[in-house]
């Protein structure tokens, strides 16, 4: 069975929001859409987004670390937020394990909002309906798209390539290795949503300095001593053995 | 959480229903075994639960307003087998057309006598509709208890006592109500229905100040640190990505003041349970109608508090997401 | 809508797919725009441009937004009469009045002193046109934005290596092993940069940051390090001290391609003080580059020779008298001596730093840089004819930008950092700095500006460039008293090497008449009445005065926008431009191209949806006046308009007629097939648009590498125009040309001379070598009582004021926060979130504050430009961004407080005019419980300018539905 799903590898992300506005212009005009905007241009502007990305900071003074932050739905493979639908508008995909919500069959009741403990759900307060991340549905499996373009709009902008789109049930695939290999983790895992998205924590990279790599035979220093010493006046054994 | 008034209604209005429900039921099952006598069907038994139909027809116009899409909201009947909710939209129609039956036989006085004993005690099918209705009422408790209780990472909600809690604070504001209500229709009543009010709301103070004690002992499994996956002591969030508020910052949060929050424990501790058991007593000692419909409506008013406090109080998970502009 | 059965195929006859370029900001990344009945469905990035690749940014993905933003203007407005200026009452004209009013009103000026006309231009790209439509006008008042961005970095960088970082040069990370970013939050190159830092991490690559703050780039640094602002020159010269000392210098590197062994006169008594010994025998032509007519002390024959004799080996170090008696030493002797105080202690209580990190991170550079090594087998051939089998590369690499830019010892701290660049031998090779086309130039680039007032006459174009790069006291554009020319008081004694003007000086300097008042100031994209000015609120004022007599001081402003900004408000005419989307644009490599490391690179935008109601490129707007005022480049011999349109001119313009070079260096030469230069091509635009909209030449792996050395490179520059000089471009270690500036100033330099208060001022800062000196602005501020440094930071989703109308962009900042260490909440008593108030000495500010653990505890910041005006860019008058945001410009000033090297000096770089941002200090206080909750100050607010949009109450966006209505 496949599930797919988004790695978001915090050890690139520098928090650009290219993933926030890329997935609004993208779902915006798409089957997922419209996301719609209030106060657009007034006080407390405030919209439908399926992406946010956060800014947290890790530790003290100097020791700290600023982490951005990017969720969507994590395409939960346990999603709370499923069986609670009393339309069954939200489903999840045999197919992939996408979760989706049926804005047909919805009646905006929220329910399923308050079961989704990561707070990525969002109603639309004009079409009344509830929305979320798609794993953009209507690209993936687009076939009128170039191959390498059927990802996610914000796998796709994403300038550091922090967001890597692919199936985590298969053991091979990138996201499963990557998962495997450079920590993957899960939000929460305390409520055993199992959530398929992961994150990747932030690697260090370190120089170690030996004390012998200060000192070298190659120095170049020692080409600027002057070689050519001037001869001397004081007695020298050269002026005293008859050898 | 963000408490919505029409949830708030909802719950609220359907619990007065169901426990009046259940109260004119008790009654009636109490003269059925001739423990108390037989009430006037029309006047008591039709009217009493007409008058529970009308709370549960007035919640249910209430849970509309919660929907985006009322129109669909027959849908909303069809995940019975997984979604509470779903199944509280199948339990209450059942509840309030079994209602509607009991209270129509009553006031047709249809009443087939199905059976008697030779202690004197009858079993008429308004008994056995009656029933049913009581299995749909704790059926209807249940699922409204369990579309909080079931939500797990809702710790403050996740519990028994959520249900239990619905079940005694409906059942109380019913009785109480019918405790005023047989104040006029059958003052032979009242005092059974006081003594009644009076034990639930008792043990509903317990229950609730058990739910309250527990949720101020919460250990909130999640945390910053679960929530994004770092481990460190001090995390703190300086941007949530968004800065003229969401559905986030306006769904799951009540935004008041600890003090607020306080005070509306305390008053809605007040409200719900001393002040109308006040009221009630005093009522019934000087057999006045009214000051039992100040204690039906102060409770009321107390519930309102109780379950706007219930919504606030509960701190949802994402929450940890959205603290800072 | 069910998604199941999305069937919204996003390629039907509905649809259309357009490349072209983007500009939500500077960077120029390739964009791929599909339209749906005519509306922008979306925008990506185009997969096959070789900036991006294929990503976009928060900005590029919000370009719908820009582009039905209700902000946008759409009719020529003539201001009401009666109305004042930043009333922003305004009447629609038509184009015809417009270009009326324009020119006839120029003709006037260009008849009787043409420079009292003032083109100023903003964050364009289009310098090459509106440049030449100065000089062809004759007015030396000209500049772009630089002078308020970075031109210290493009002028310290220049004047020592013959290129710079912004958007001349950058960090070859694809090949670096140690990558080390100062100063940058976001920067021109935002894609390219976030695309190759990720990948250099996940390369392995230990990647360093030094700044105030940790946020955007910083935040994935394997180690921050914070400094305090201003203070990187003196962690630089401790490094090349450490450097230096423990002989972690590429030597080789200095010797061959450097002037470090090159022998300095000191013999105080001459006129030559400080010079480099010249060989007297040997003829050299005149021309701007560095003659090889030096000499080194060679280590085997202990004597002296010619630079670069053959099997000669230079002293670095030491000190020698010539057969004269003349002493000398090697420059690089003279640096060592330089730094010798300039000790890991004495830097780390300048700049918070421990000793032991700044001796770590020297360590760190100087054993990578030697013992990581990269041999490319790539042959090459030196320019004097040395050939190589291999490119060798030392794979350390810097970025950095405004964060030392933006300081008035910016200059001095670029050299800083150059020369220690320099030091580890990282110049143009792989893993370290890499030059684009057209850089490398010759130190300094040969254009000069013009050298005097007999250079500006009546109905003549201008006598040279209006910016050029001054190699001499003698190159400055001064009058006989040696008073400055140029309003901006650009190339004048104050800031001699100011190679991109002061634009953030014309406005009070023409307010107040000094050098002289002018008549019309044409703005053109930029936001002078907010955040592209220092002292905003006086600026503002200074926009709206008036003489005694009732006359505007500045009599006539006009201003191209495409937005209802700040500025629009003060004009007399708007002129509204059109969006990146609407009109043709090129990205010249006349100007600033988008070349890569491995060859040159120039792009072109083509209107991927018609203009916006009676929108007019700002392109056209020139080329018509250009045609009305009879400009020689834009009429034909019958004094008939000579071109068509933009596209026109762009296809058929030749910078001389003939020569075969254009403003496109793609598909030249009737059909096509030459580059760089050749006879235009009728079909260049369709040949552009069929390649994505760019031209990419990939040069030879062996031109690709040490270019300012590479024969092969400089033949090849030199035969497709982009020099003059195929002569090898050696790093200034020594700056010769800041030698000749400090030996004028002490009286011993015939030709021009500094006046007699700003002798001073140049002996200090024309220092051949880097020193560390305080910020002007800190040596002038009581820093007891304003002990705190204040930033501004780009943020990476909003481009400077501009992206406040985008009703996306604007839900992620609404508003800013001032962010400051815990501690100052803690010494002051407020806490976050509070009001406080920042106050410089120069105006104070009222704003919230947010606590972060990511800031140095003697700074704070905040994001740039989020604050607005009230009533601007289409915004409600109580929207977030004027009742909370702030913007902190209103503390700095644009000029330093008056002292003894006289009045009226801008808050500036003393040697290239940059602007100081971020010398400013302040101090942070609560404000009080009974102030107004809202930010301070606060203007009237602006009314809907006619022709802007409708402002709805909300929105749903769905491309084929939105304008038309649903
Ligand atoms: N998204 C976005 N991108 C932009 C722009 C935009 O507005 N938005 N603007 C464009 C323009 S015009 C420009 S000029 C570039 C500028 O690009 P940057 O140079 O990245 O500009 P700033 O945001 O000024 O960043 C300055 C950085 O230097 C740090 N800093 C300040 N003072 C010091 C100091 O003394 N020492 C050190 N080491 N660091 C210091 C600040 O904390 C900040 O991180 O960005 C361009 N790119
Ligand atoms: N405090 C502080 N101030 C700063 C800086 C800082 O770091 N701190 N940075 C400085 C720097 S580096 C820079 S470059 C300046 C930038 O400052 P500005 O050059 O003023 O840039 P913007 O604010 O983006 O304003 C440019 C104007 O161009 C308009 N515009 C946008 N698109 C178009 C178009 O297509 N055509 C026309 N005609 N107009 C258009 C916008 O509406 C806006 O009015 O700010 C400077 N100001
Ligand atoms: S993240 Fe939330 S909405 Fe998405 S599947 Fe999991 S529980 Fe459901
Ligand atoms: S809001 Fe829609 S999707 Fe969510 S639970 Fe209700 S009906 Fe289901
Ligand atoms: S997968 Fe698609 S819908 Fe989900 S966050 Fe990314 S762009 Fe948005
Ligand atoms: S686009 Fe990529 S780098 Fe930018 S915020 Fe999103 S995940 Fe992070
Ligand atoms: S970095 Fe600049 S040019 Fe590139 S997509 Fe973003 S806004 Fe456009
Ligand atoms: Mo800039």
């Amino acid at each position: 069975m496949t599930q797919l799903a988004l790695i978001i590898d915090l050890n690139v992300c520098v928090g650009c929001h290219a993933c926030v506005t890329s997935c609004k212009e993208w779902n915006t005009s798409g089957a997922a859409g419209t996301m719609c905007d209030d106060n657009p241009y007034g006080q407390d502007p405030t919209g439908t987004f399926f992406n946010r990305v956060q800014t947290y900071e890790v530790g003290q003074f100097p020791y700290t670390e600023t982490v951005h932050f990017p969720k969507s739905c994590l395409h939960c493979e346990e999603p709370p937020c499923v069986p609670v639908c009393p339309t069954g508008a939200s489903y999840k995909r045999e197919k992939d394990g996408i979760v989706l919500v049926d804005y047909d069959k919805c009646i905006g009741c929220r329910y399923c909002s308050w079961a989704c403990p990561y707070g990525v759900r969002e109603i639309d307060e004009h079409e009344k309906v509830m929305k979320k991340c798609t794993l953009c549905v209507d690209r993936i499996y687009d076939e009128s798209l170039p191959e390498a373009e059927r990802k996610p709009a914000c796998v796709l902008a994403c300038p550091t390539s922090a967001r890597l789109f692919g199936d985590v049930h298969d053991p091979q695939s990138e996201v499963s290795v990557t998962i495997r290999e450079e920590g993957g983790y899960a939000l929460m895992p305390e409520w055993g949503t199992k959530p398929s998205n992961h994150y990747l924590p932030r690697r260090k990279t370190r120089m170690h300095i030996h004390e012998d790599e200060l000192v070298r035979a190659d120095n170049p220093l020692k080409k600027e001593q002057r070689e050519h010493a001037e001869p001397i006046d004081a007695t020298t054994l050269d002026d005293s053995t008859s050898w | 959480m963000h408490p919505a008034f029409s949830v708030i209604f909802l719950t609220t209005l359907i619990g007065v229903g169901q426990g009046l429900f259940l109260a004119i039921f008790t009654g009636q099952s109490y003269s059925a075994v001739e423990l108390l006598p037989t009430e006037d069907s029309v006047q008591f038994y039709a009217t009493g639960s007409m008058l529970a139909l009308v709370f549960l027809f007035a919640g249910l116009i209430a849970s509309l307003f919660h929907l985006g899409h009322p129109e669909r909201a027959w849908r909303a009947a069809t995940k019975w087998r997984t979604s509470w909710l779903s199944r509280e939209v199948i339990a209450l129609p059942v509840l309030m057309f079994l209602i509607f039956v009991y209270s129509l036989m009553h006031y047709f006085e249809w009443d087939t006598m199905l059976f008697t004993s030779k202690t004197g005690a009858r079993l008429q099918l308004t008994l056995v509709i009656g029933m049913l209705g009581v299995i749909a009422t704790f059926a209807l408790f249940l699922c409204t208890g369990m579309i909080y209780a079931a939500i797990k990472f809702l710790q403050e909600w996740a519990s028994p006592l959520t249900v239990i809690n619905y079940l005694l604070l409906g059942t109380a504001s019913g009785f109480i109500l019918a405790t005023a209500f047989s104040s006029y229709t059958a003052p032979g009543l009242v005092k059974f229905y006081g003594v009644w009010a009076t034990i639930i709301t008792l043990s509903a103070l317990i229950t609730r100040s058990a739910a309250l004690i527990r949720n101020a002992r919460i250990k909130h499994k999640s945390s910053i640190q679960t929530a994004i996956g770092v481990r460190h002591n001090q995390i703190q969030q300086k941007s949530m990505g968004f800065m003229g508020g969401s559905v986030n910052t306006r769904d799951f949060f009540h935004h008041k003041t600890r003090l607020f929050m306080k005070s509306i424990k305390w008053i809605f501790i007040l409200l719900t349970f001393f002040l109308p058991l006040l009221f009630l007593w005093f009522g019934i000692e000087q057999a006045n109608s009214n000051t039992l419909i100040m204690a039906f409506i102060i409770q009321y008013l107390g519930l309102i508090a109780e379950r706007w406090f219930f919504f606030a109080q509960a701190n949802h998970p994402q929450n940890i997401y959205y603290q800072t502009i | 809508m069910s998604i199941q059965t999305a069937a919204v195929s996003e390629t039907d006859s509905r649809t259309e797919v357009k490349n072209t370029t983007c500009y939500m900001c500077a960077c120029r990344c390739g964009i791929r725009v599909t339209l749906r009945d005519g509306e922008v469905r979306y925008i990506q990035g185009n997969p096959e441009h070789p900036l991006n690749k294929g990503v976009i940014c928060a900005k590029g993905a919000s370009g719908i937004m820009k582009q039905y933003s209700p902000a946008r203007l759409t009719k020529p407005l003539r201001r009401k009469a009666g109305a004042d200026r930043g009333d922003a009452e305004f009447e629609e004209i038509s184009w015809e009045e417009t270009f009326q009013i324009i020119a006839d009103r120029l003709a006037h000026i260009r008849e009787t002193d043409p420079k009292k006309f003032a083109l100023f231009t903003g964050r364009d790209q289009m310098q090459a046109l509106t440049g030449l439509f100065a000089k062809q006008f004759g007015t030396p008042n000209y500049a772009a934005h630089g002078g308020f961005c970075s031109v210290n970095m493009a002028t310290g960088m220049i004047y020592t290596i013959g290129g710079s970082f912004w958007e001349f040069g950058g960090p070859d990370l694809e090949r670096a092993k140690l990558f080390i970013m100062i100063g940058t939050a976001e920067d021109h190159h935002s894609n390219p940069m976030k695309v190759a830092l990720s990948r250099f991490k996940r390369n392995g690559g230990r990647f360093i940051s030094i700044n105030p703050v940790r946020t955007g780039y910083s935040a994935i640094a394997d180690e921050w390090v914070p400094i305090k602002p201003g203070t990187d020159n003196a962690l630089f010269l401790a490094i090349i001290h450490e450097l230096i000392n423990q002989g972690l210098y590429d030597r080789d590197f200095l010797v061959q391609y450097t002037n470090a062994a090159e022998l300095v006169n000191l013999d105080e008594a001459s006129d030559d003080f400080g010079m480099f010994v010249r060989i007297k025998e040997m003829e050299v032509e005149e021309g701007c580059y560095d003659p090889q007519n030096k000499l080194w002390w060679d280590r085997l024959s202990d004597s002296p020779v010619n630079t670069l004799t053959e099997k000669a080996d230079p002293f670095l170090l030491g000190e020698f008298s010539l057969e004269d008696g003349t002493p000398v030493k090697p420059s690089f002797q003279l640096l060592k001596e330089r730094v010798e105080k300039y000790t890991p202690e004495w830097a780390s209580t300048i700049t918070g730093i421990p000793v032991d990190t700044i001796k770590r991170l020297a360590y760190e550079m100087g054993i990578t840089a030697r013992d990581e090594k990269i041999e490319l087998p790539i042959a090459w051939t030196d320019v004097w004819g040395n050939e190589h089998d291999t490119v060798t590369g030392n794979p350390v690499a810097f970025h950095a930008m405004r964060g030392l830019a933006a300081h008035s010892n910016g200059f001095q701290s670029i050299r800083g950092l150059s020369i220690l660049m320099t030091l580890l031998g990282t110049i143009d090779r792989p893993g370290g700095f890499r030059h684009k086309a057209p850089f490398p130039r010759p130190i300094p680039p040969c254009a000069k500006p013009p050298k005097g007032p007999q250079d500006v006459q009546p109905n003549t174009p201008l006598n040279g460039m209006p910016l050029g790069w001054p190699a001499d006291p003698n190159d400055l554009f001064v009058d006989e008293n040696n008073e400055p020319v140029r309003i901006d008081k650009a190339f004048s004694w104050e800031y001699p090497l100011s190679a991109h003007g002061l634009m953030h000086n014309v406005i009070t300097n023409a307010h107040r008449g000094d050098p002289y008042s002018i008549d019309t100031l044409l703005i053109f994209m930029s936001n002078m009445a907010w955040n592209s000015t220092m002292n905003t609120d006086e600026v503002r004022k200074m926009l709206n005065d008036k003489n005694e007599d009732g006359d505007y001081k500045i009599p006539f402003i006009i201003v191209s926008d495409a937005f209802q900004s700040e500025m629009t408000a003060f004009a007399d005419l708007i002129l509204p431009d059109t969006t990146y989307l609407e009109r043709h644009d090129v990205m010249s490599m006349l100007d600033r191209p988008i070349s890569e490391y491995d060859g040159p690179v120039d792009s072109v935008r083509v209107p991927v949806v018609p203009p916006t109601g009676e929108c007019k490129p700002f392109q056209e707007v020139l080329i018509e006046l250009g045609a009305r005022l009879k400009l020689p480049a834009f009429v034909n011999d019958k004094g008939a308009k000579k071109y068509r349109n933009y596209p026109d001119f762009i296809t058929n313009y030749e910078v001389e007629p003939g020569s075969g070079i254009g403003f496109l260096a793609g598909w030249r030469g009737k059909g096509g097939e030459q580059f760089m230069k050749g006879e235009p091509n009728p079909s260049q635009w369709e040949m552009y648009e069929k390649n994505n909209c760019v031209f990419h030449y990939e040069l030879p792996k062996s031109y690709q590498y040490m270019r300012n050395w590479n024969r092969g490179y400089l033949k090849w520059a030199q035969e497709h125009r982009l020099t003059r000089y195929e002569e090898p471009i050696n790093i200034h270690i020594y700056s010769e040309v800041l030698q000749k500036f400090r030996l004028a100033a002490q009286g011993k330099r015939a030709g021009k001379q500094p006046p007699a208060h700003l002798r001073k001022r140049i002996e200090t800062h024309f220092d051949p070598l880097p020193f560390y000196s305080e910020t002007l602005e800190g040596q002038l501020t009581d820093k007891h009582k304003y002990p705190l440094n204040a930033l501004t930071q780009r943020p990476m989703a909003m481009y400077h004021s501009w992206d406040s109308q985008n009703a996306w962009l604007r839900q992620i900042h609404t508003y800013n926060y001032l962010y400051l260490h815990p501690s100052l909440g803690q010494k002051h008593g407020f806490g976050d979130g509070d009001w406080i108030w920042v106050e410089s000495m120069h105006g104070k500010v009222r704003c919230m504050c947010r606590f972060s653990e990511a800031v140095e505890p003697g700074t704070v910041w905040t994001w740039n430009s989020i604050g607005k005006a009230s009533g601007a860019w289409g915004l409600d008058k109580d929207a977030n961004e004027s009742k909370q945001g702030f913007l902190l410009n209103h503390l700095i000033a644009e000029e330093l407080p008056a002292g003894e090297d006289g009045d009226h000096l801008s808050n500036s770089d003393p040697l290239s005019g940059q602007a100081g941002w971020y010398d400013v200090r302040v101090r942070v206080y609560k404000a009080d419980e009974t102030d107004e909750k809202i930010s301070w100050p606060q203007f009237d607010s602006m009314p809907a300018l006619p022709g802007t949009g409708i402002r709805r109450k909300w929105q749903a966006y769905f491309a084929g539905k939105f304008t038309r209505g649903k």
